[in-house]
């Protein structure tokens, strides 16, 4: 049933949310602290554990698929309403903080890539070894 | 006639948010294809043509909400809201590879920590050089450079002036805008091209919008270990902002 799909879904994000919101309120934050993190690791460990014991059907795993595929249009519709003339009017304080925060941080992206892509090649010698 | 049209839109809002949205989309990938060859991929023409859109409904209303604030477009507000956003999300992990997620483990928490401080100490030297001097204003500018939520939750807990509030915002968008755009160039520069890169990505990015929709357009198969990260990042911005961040802001502003 393709119900089933959807339904595995929503069950994940609002238990995922559920917890972000309660461990925002346990550190003193006024935000929901990875709530859509623990979701998908609902969905992640869910998912194959339902594979696992053959319980995923074709019709539910298109339940899954059909929100997965109609990610992308959301997000177009995510920036059709972003308030992007306040972005721009804003002066240059503004604008210039987020520019320059963006190509700091993406100059970072290789560096602190290779603190972990070290451990998959030692991993890999290490199976060769065996 | 033309009335009894629009009320039917309006009344289905939702509905013709999708008709809408999936015009945008083929306008997009016909522009593609026809004008870049397939370079420029179809979904960044779409997200961009968004922003565009929300500028121009943006200025037609003088409201907050882009498009959405044109009586008729308003079902894009429900399709791009964060619900449908988080449910669609969390769609893309059906397929997520568990042993890549473990990989990333220790660079995905390390980028977490440096994209915040590094996007804090970033907006905190923007504000400082554009003449505030006050710890409360240079911290919620700062945590505004963080994501546009970390901005206002930490003016707010500090008392910041509403303006100041406002440019925190302003400068949260600033970055979700730009990651959205310029995510696919960048993404050769950088490496982009492998669930660790862009687990490190979102973390050291932060803005889930951002990144999601930079991602989207890059390559979709990146999006949830991308999302998966960035969801960390308000939270921890939230957390390190109002407390550890601003301490350590007064004591050298005095």
């Amino acid at each position: 049933m393709v119900i089933y799909g959807v339904a595995l879904l929503a069950f994940c994000t609002i238990a995922g949310l559920y917890v972000g919101d309660l461990l925002g309120i346990a550190i003193g934050v006024q935000a929901n602290v990875g709530g859509v993190g623990f979701a998908m690791l609902l969905a992640i460990v869910g998912s194959n554990w339902l594979k696992r014991r053959d319980g995923i059907t074709s019709p539910t795993e298109q339940g899954i698929a059909f929100w997965n595929a109609i990610y992308i249009p959301v997000v177009v519709a995510m920036a059709a309403q972003q308030n992007v003339v306040a972005a721009l009017s804003s002066g240059l304080v503004a604008i210039l903080a987020g520019v320059l925060a963006v190509v700091a941080c993406a100059a970072l992206v290789p560096t602190v890539d290779r603190l972990s892509q070290k451990q998959p090649a030692a991993a890999a010698r290490a199976e060769l070894v065996q | 006639m033309i009335t009894t049209f629009l009320d039917v839109v309006q009344r289905n809002n939702l509905v013709a948010g999708f008709a809408v949205i999936g015009a945008i989309v083929w306008v997009s990938y016909l522009l593609s294809n026809r004008l870049t060859r397939g370079r420029i991929h179809g979904s960044a023409i779409a997200i961009f043509g968004g922003l565009v859109l929300a500028w121009v409904g943006g200025a037609v209303t003088g409201g907050e909400r882009g498009l959405a604030d044109v009586p008729v477009f308003g079902g894009i507000a429900i399709l791009g809201g964060a619900m449908l956003r988080d449910f669609a999300i969390v769609a893309t992990a059906y397929g997520v590879d568990p042993t890549e997620m473990k990989k990333a483990g220790v660079s995905g928490a390390v980028s977490l920590l440096l994209g915040v401080v590094g996007s804090f100490a970033v907006g905190a030297v923007v504000a400082w050089s554009f003449g505030y001097r006050d710890a409360v204003s240079v911290t919620t500018i700062g945590a505004g450079a963080a994501t546009f939520i970390v901005g206002p939750v930490t003016g707010a807990a500090l008392g910041a002036s509403s303006d100041v509030i406002a440019l925190s915002i302003a400068a949260g968008l600033a970055k979700a805008i730009l990651v959205m755009i310029g995510t696919p160039f960048a993404a050769r520069f950088i490496g982009l091209d492998n669930p660790q890169t862009a687990m490190v990505y979102g973390g050291l990015m932060g803005t889930t919008s951002g990144v999601a929709g930079g991602l989207a357009a890059t390559d979709p198969k990146l999006v949830p270990y991308g999302a998966m990260t960035a969801t960390f990042y308000t939270g921890l911005g939230c957390l390190l902002c109002p407390s550890v961040l601003f301490l350590a802001v007064r004591a050298i502003f005095g």
